[in-house]
């Protein structure tokens, strides 16, 4: 993936946060009210505590960014306050018409606890964690913790099943997903595991047919990955996050390799994988009929793992129509699972085409902020881990809103900040902030003088303590000793994998387009050629600028026939002047 | 309520919906068309010449360098370009390797490419038995060699500089 630098110090938008903001909490409040007005005839008796809860947190956050992360992204925060206020609103909507039927209700008020414990510890990480590569410290611990959080509710008293899937836990009365928190750590881990590894990845292995094979040894965690998915459908009953952890796989695969061979692997492997499913579990296959033939009556009819909340769905989304009936005016409550699985129905209904287009608008903004601070920032962990966030979202929207409108097969998986569900509404204010702390690193203004990009004390940070001053002295001909007491030798799975990679590195070298992660793009140089032309400013521009070219020329070079030293200049590197237009093969 | 009042809020709430997805459309503009894809050297050029005028205020802030010893660790071109570490009295680590100082996103450096250190009031370079070599200025690096502020040392694709 490219970096983009910004041609201009771009302006941090804390102002425009505000504004932003602002009519995002009134799309929360005023779908908050409109509820009331239109059931009831009055605004609801606790608007005011609802409106202050939500004001309060949204801009302690704000205030919070202003502290800490001055430069981060300023649309994402109110384009989730904005969904998560909306999701209140119906969930609010739908209690009521459950309450009156003597159903379980009172969802509203979890999902606003949720909001809070949500909303806190997006604060908290923001405050605490201030660089993102400290993350990358522990990568195989997050692996490990990721592993056992998703097997947490095969364990026996505190594991729960409901509705056929096992992916509760029951602590004290309070249900979570353990899978929620997991996704997180396990995208660390693999944007950690890929940085280390993308260079095997992406060089080693032969061409078949146009694409790119790897070898069977780097083959290996792609197919444990599959394993553990396929295990996690076995055992847990659920398609979704089973789903939801191999395409998180693959897509940080494809951002690290920018191999589409990759892609077509995984591809091949979900294929196996749902044949696999269909044919062994007869609840897939359920789900498969009811997504192919919802609107049979025998299938319709069908309990349990009948057609009828999708089809009722799809009726309620068609009675919304262009504009919807307007809020509190519909029966989403119809539906089983109004306010979670299926909340996307509910406001289909009640907003209409018009409104559920509005609120995808949003997602898709939510997404691609995300994808944007994976280009903009500068260390391949950033990248990896923002793009695998980014992706987790757009994914998680996807899988449900196709599974509403009968694109695909229903699966579990939660519209991100709407549907009711505590753990799917903290893990994604997590997920946020850590986008926001990434976010605020791309688009921090390059340093000019002493101001720093990587400051001394975050770089230790991320990459482990330096050792105490060297005390070898300039003439001793010293061991390279590490300066850093940090076990990442721990962390590589195969210690021969940089040697190994390197020397495949300088075979491809020419082959090599662009690297995957971290490197300017081709288009990025000729830029910087054209605007390092003969002129006034060359001397400054100069080395910075153009000499990148020459450079890359120079080693290949090196590596190829080792000739003596290239002739260097200094500040007036003549190299490129030679032949500013000629094009460097990488 | 009148039907007229409640289509109007009906309407209304969609309008304020698309507002809202307008209102963030039209920050994001502002963030494409503020930025151009380019080499990050041609900013750094300008930045660093700008910078130039405040290099001589930063020796005041590192409690232990000399006055005239470097102070921080400037990258000016390559794939890092523009990244900046504060030096200390620690060694730095330069190389591919996720264990190093500075983690060089360079196909052309190293896994342990150089190590530049202080020693006798000063800062030195040496290379770590490196592929492609160190270069300081236009000689290449053999055993441990002073670094003077301002000169380059290029590392695989890499350029960094010591600054005051």
């Amino acid at each position: 993936m490219a970096t983009v630098a910004p041609s201009t110090r771009p302006r941090a938008g804390r102002n425009s946060e505000l504004g932003l903001l602002a009519i995002a909490l009134a799309v929360g409040v005023a779908a908050y009210a409109i509820v009331g007005l239109n059931l009831d005839g009055v605004v609801p008796v606790d608007l005011v505590r609802h409106v202050g809860i939500l004001v309060v947190l949204t801009v302690v956050l704000h205030l919070v960014m202003r502290w800490r992360a001055p430069n981060a992204d300023p649309v994402m925060l109110p384009v989730v306050a904005a969904l998560n206020g909306l999701g209140l609103a119906m969930i609010y909507r739908i209690d009521q018409p459950l309450a009156e039927r003597g159903l379980r209700a009172g969802f509203a008020e979890r999902q606003l606890v949720w909001t809070i414990i949500g909303i806190v510890l997006a604060i908290a990480v923001l405050a605490l964690l201030r660089d993102h590569r400290t993350l990358r410290r522990y990568p195989f611990l997050a692996m490990i913790a990721g592993l056992a959080l998703l097997c947490l509710p095969m364990a026996p008293f505190i594991g729960q099943t409901i509705n056929g899937a096992r992916l509760w836990i029951n602590v004290a009365g309070f249900s979570f997903q353990p899978a929620e928190v997991a996704k997180i750590l396990l995208a660390i881990f693999f944007a950690g595991y890929f940085v280390n590894r993308r260079d095997a990845l992406t060089l080693a292995g032969n061409k078949m047919l146009g694409l790119h094979l790897p070898r069977f040894a780097d083959l290996a965690p792609i197919v444990v990955i599959w394993v553990v998915s396929v295990g996690v459908l076995v055992v847990e009953r659920d398609l979704g996050t089973s789903l939801l952890f191999f395409g998180l796989f693959v897509a940080m695969l494809y951002v690290a390799t920018e191999k589409v061979s990759w892609i077509f692997i995984g591809l091949l492997l979900v294929g196996v994988g749902v044949v696999f499913a269909y044919s062994t579990f007869d609840y897939v296959a359920a789900r498969f009929d009811v997504w192919l033939n919802a609107l049979d009556s025998e299938i319709y009819n069908r309990d349990p793992g009948g057609s009828g909340q999708l089809v009722r769905g799809l009726f309620g989304l068609a009675a919304g129509g262009l504009m919807g009936t307007g809020l509190g005016l519909g029966h989403p409550d119809l539906v089983p699972y109004a306010n979670s699985d299926f909340i996307v129905a509910s406001l289909g209904e009640e907003l209409g085409l018009t409104g559920l287009v509005a609120i995808l608008m949003l997602y898709l903004v939510l997404a691609q902020r995300g994808l944007r601070a994976a280009i903009g920032v500068r260390d391949g962990f950033g990248k990896l881990l923002a793009s695998g966030f980014a992706f987790v979202i757009a994914f998680q929207v996807f899988v449900v809103v196709g599974g509403v409108t009968r694109l695909i097969p229903l699966t579990g998986l939660t519209m991100p900040f709407m549907a009711a569900g505590g753990s799917s509404l903290v893990a994604n204010w997590i997920i946020v902030a850590i986008l926001l702390r990434i976010s605020d690193a791309a688009r921090r203004p390059a340093p000019a003088g002493a101001g720093s990009v990587v400051g001394n004390e975050t770089a230790l940070i991320a990459l482990g303590d330096v050792a105490p001053a060297d005390p070898v002295p300039a003439s001793v001909p010293s061991v390279p000793a590490r300066p850093s007491a940090f076990g990442w030798d721990d962390v590589e799975p195969e210690p021969n994998t940089f040697a190994s990679s390197r020397t495949e590195l300088i075979d491809h070298r020419e082959e090599r387009p662009t690297n995957a992660v971290g490197h300017e793009s081709n288009p990025a140089d000729t830029t910087g050629d054209q605007q390092g032309g003969p002129g006034t400013s060359r001397a400054t521009l100069d080395g910075p600028g153009g000499s990148e070219r020459g450079t890359s020329e120079r080693m290949v070079g090196v590596a190829r026939d080792v000739p003596g030293p290239p002739d260097q200049t200094s500040t007036s590197d003549a190299d490129d002047d030679d032949n500013p237009t000629e094009v460097v093969k990488r | 309520m009148s039907e007229l009042v409640v289509t109007l809020i009906r309407l209304g709430y969609l309008v304020l919906l698309w507002l809202l997805v307008l209102a963030a459309i039209g920050v994001l503009r502002r963030d494409i068309s503020g930025t151009r894809v380019l080499a990050r050297g041609s900013l750094m050029g300008r930045s660093s010449a700008k910078a130039a005028p405040d290099g001589g205020a930063a020796p005041g802030r590192g409690a232990r360098a000399k006055r005239g010893a470097p102070t921080r660790l400037v990258v000016t071109a390559g794939p890092l370009n523009g990244t900046t570490l504060r030096l200390g009295e620690n060694s730095i680590l330069l190389g591919r390797a996720p264990s190093s100082t500075l983690v060089l996103d360079d196909d052309y450096s190293s896994t342990r490419h150089a190590r530049i250190f202080p020693a006798d009031g000063g800062w030195y370079v040496e290379d770590l038995g490196s592929t492609n070599g160190t270069w300081l200025g236009s000689s290449q690096v053999e055993g441990p060699t002073p670094v003077p502020a301002g000169t380059p040392i290029r590392v695989g694709q890499t350029v960094i500089e010591l600054r005051r």
